[in-house]
């Protein structure tokens, strides 16, 4: 079962008919200081073959969104509260835990934001990968799980495979152990991958060379993907649409160019203003002052509003809704007709 | 062009490594830093840029004295620093500072952030009370923060914050050069650009050095004056901001802007990829060492290239520019 084959499936799903489609997600934290609200009230959905970006700044929530997808989020304090996750018409949140796992992989497979994590520093790369391949494929004999590992590292363009799968994770580069997760992640081919910062801790150099294979795995095999991340350079380079998260709500979504062009929540036109650019020489960059609210004590009005420069009352008062933009553009703002654009 | 504040030459660092992991014979050596020479001018940044484990903190601590080197000099003012002793030791320690990457780890949690602050000062200077609080209260102002907020403690900060403790620490010395390894690599994006912003007004108001160092080149272009591209210890271009931007000329430099993300999704382009991983230092490939990935090597890259300056102040090695080639 190697990835390089093409997969006749690809062509016969139509692009936006949704694989996976989130409706009010609700994921809190029982904590000693309080309730933190990680998610508080998500909706989105993802067609095949679709990437799908969520940015946001540390805290917001991202994670825990991500963890919430498959069922992974932090026992015992995290709890899913409420809202649905409708994986190829079936709500994950209803299906028991042993279920659960063969969804996992199979369906829908995350990428943790610590590669660390993923993989246990006292087993080898082979027995990992032969561990994450039992779970769906109990009877495989050594042999063909042998096979096995060594199509998934091939899919990921792991230089020497048959070596690497003797390697423990110490002694790869942050790179490799990032390719290796990668690998496991895709070996059962699920149609929606949930990549968490898979790129961060990389040099970019390496960075490259990962985003584009995420980029070639999705064009041979139609995955869907949600990238998080805080780098709107991750965003502009590989994702279709864009969610920007803030305080554990999205506040703006819609097509990666009309989100970079006309942004239409103070925020995510704040965010975009205040990178450096590698390819501009900028005289002065906008900072946002002051800090997100506490997850535990939510303003009752809109969660930027303290630090908008565009509040008024209204926004102190009230949420506010969703205002459409254009079918597939919205954001969560009162003034979102009045935002300037953000300078070329 | 400005008058030099460190002269850095022939700069190396090798360190030795051992048989076992806890000691034994020593089987070789990692070139952490191999042969770096560069100048920092007086109020302007250079920064120096290159992948993991390219030696730009080895580079660092060896200004900064905290490592002695295995050949070369670090000069401040034409003082070579390794050579202090007694009083211009002191004189060293308040004119060099030194802010890093991460501003949970670089704070003492039990001490206040006055005397966080103040402590590279009442450490060099015999100063009265009053002077340290006065001087605090000045600094404190300086970095954006208030007065008052000198009597909490680092966990009563988010990071920005935090990073603002640590400069207004490097700064109450007024030192002329500040090292600046990743400051804002662990920040938030929102964060970034206030504590970018504060370096840029610091150095227009205080006249401040600084020797940048950072992965990220988007962050360089906006601070630097200056840049230096190191690749496994050894500075493969340097250059105006201008120049190592606009006409980067090694292939490494090129490819590595090549690698940046875009700013905007119409920006997205075929990358001219840098294949591969960074070799092993311990077993460095001879000749030019970025030839095993080098989309444009040649047979000749297998001996040393010299180092060419192809415009006014813009330095490349590589063979490409060696005059028997170009
Ligand atoms: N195990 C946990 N127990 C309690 N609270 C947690 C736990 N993990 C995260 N939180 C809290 O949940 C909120 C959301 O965290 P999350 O990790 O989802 O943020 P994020 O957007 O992924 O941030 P980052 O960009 O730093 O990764 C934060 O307030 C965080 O402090
Ligand atoms: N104390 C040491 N003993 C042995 N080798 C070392 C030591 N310190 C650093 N090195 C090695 O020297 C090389 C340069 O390391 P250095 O920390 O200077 O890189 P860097 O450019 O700062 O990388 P990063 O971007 O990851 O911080 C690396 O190969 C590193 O493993
Ligand atoms: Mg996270
Ligand atoms: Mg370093």
């Amino acid at each position: 079962m190697s990835l390089d084959q093409p997969m006749g499936t690809v062509n016969d799903v139509p692009r936006t008919a949704p694989v996976l489609e989130v409706q009010d997600l609700r994921t809190y934290l029982y904590t000693r200081w309080g309730t933190t609200k990680a998610v508080d009230g998500v909706s989105f959905s993802l067609g095949s073959g679709e990437t799908l970006g969520i940015v946001g700044e540390s805290g917001s929530g991202k994670s825990m969104l991500a963890l919430s997808l498959v069922r992974l989020t932090p026992e015992p304090a995290g709890k899913i509260v409420g809202g649905r996750v409708m994986l190829n018409g079936r709500n994950v949140l209803d299906l028991t835990d042993r279920q659960m796992r063969e969804v996992r992989g199979k369906e829908i497979s995350m990428i943790l934001q610590d590669p660390q994590q993923s993989l246990n520093p006292v087993f080898s790369v082979g027995d990992q990968l032969a561990e994450a391949i039992r779970v769906h494929d109990r009877d495989l004999d050594d042999k063909l799980i042998h096979e096995r590992s060594v199509d998934a590292l091939k899919s990921v363009h792991v230089p020497a495979p048959e070596r690497r799968l003797k390697n423990f994770p110490h002694q790869m580069s942050g790179g490799m152990k990032q390719r290796i997760v990668g690998a496991m992640a895709m070996a059962y081919q699920p149609q929606v991958l949930v990549a968490d910062e898979p790129t961060t801790a990389l040099d970019v150099t390496i960075q490259a060379q990962y985003l584009r294979l995420l980029k070639d795995l999705q064009e041979r095999t139609g995955v869907a993907i949600i990238v998080i991340t805080h780098d709107f350079g991750v965003i502009a380079e590989t994702c279709d649409r864009v969610a920007v998260m803030y305080a554990g709500r999205f506040v703006e979504e819609g097509p990666v160019e009309q989100i970079f062009d006309h942004p239409r929540h103070p925020y995510t036109r704040a965010l975009l203003e205040s990178r450096p650019k590698v390819d501009l020489k900028s005289t002065r960059l906008q900072s946002i002052d002051g800090q997100p609210p506490s997850l535990i004590d939510l303003p009752i009005g809109c969660r930027f509003a303290a630090r908008c420069a565009y509040a008024i009352e209204r926004c102190l008062a009230e949420y506010p809704p969703w205002f459409e933009i254009t079918e597939a553009h919205a954001a969560a703002c009162w003034r979102s007709e009045e935002v300037p654009w953000p300078s070329p | 062009m400005a008058e030099p504040l460190m002269v850095v030459e022939s700069l190396s660092k090798h360190y030795p490594v051992s048989e076992g992991q806890y000691g034994g014979r020593t089987v070789g050596y990692v070139k952490a830093v191999d042969g770096v020479s560069f100048t920092i001018e007086k109020g302007r940044t250079l920064a120096l840029v290159g992948e993991s484990g390219c030696g730009k903190t080895t580079t660092a601590r060896l200004v900064l004295r905290l490592r002695t080197p295995t050949g070369g000099t670090v000069k401040l003012e034409e003082r070579d620093v390794h050579q202090l002793s007694g009083a211009d030791l002191k004189w060293f320690r308040t004119s060099v500072q030194a802010v890093f990457q991460d501003p949970w780890a670089s704070l003492s949690p039990r001490m206040r952030v006055r005397d966080i602050v103040a402590e590279p000062l009442v450490a060099n200077h015999r100063v009265s009370k009053d002077e340290v609080r006065e001087r605090v209260g000045v600094t404190l102002e300086k970095v954006g923060m208030q007065r008052w907020q000198g009597d909490l403690y680092p966990h009563e900060f988010s990071g920005g914050q935090r990073q603002r403790v640590a400069l207004a620490s490097a700064l109450i010395t007024e030192p002329r050069l500040l090292v600046l390894d990743e400051p804002v690599s662990a920040l938030d994006v929102s964060v970034q650009a206030q504590v970018m912003n504060l370096l840029k007004d610091l150095q227009a108001e205080l006249g401040t050095a600084f020797l940048l160092i950072s992965h990220d080149l988007a962050t360089v272009r906006y601070v630097a004056d200056h840049v230096a591209v190191m690749y496994m210890g050894s500075i493969v271009e340097s250059g105006s901001v201008d120049q190592i931007f606009e006409t980067p000329r090694h292939p490494y430099t090129r490819g590595l802007f090549d690698a940046a993300l875009p700013t905007h999704p119409r920006n997205r382009t075929e990358k001219l990829e840098i294949k591969g991983e960074m070799p092993s230092p311990l077993n460095p490939p001879t000749g030019c060492r970025f030839r095993t990935r080098c989309p444009q090597v040649m047979s000749i890259c297998e001996t040393v290239p010299e180092t060419i300056e192809v415009a006014q102040g813009h330095r490349v090695a590589c063979h490409l520019f060696t005059p028997e080639w170009s």
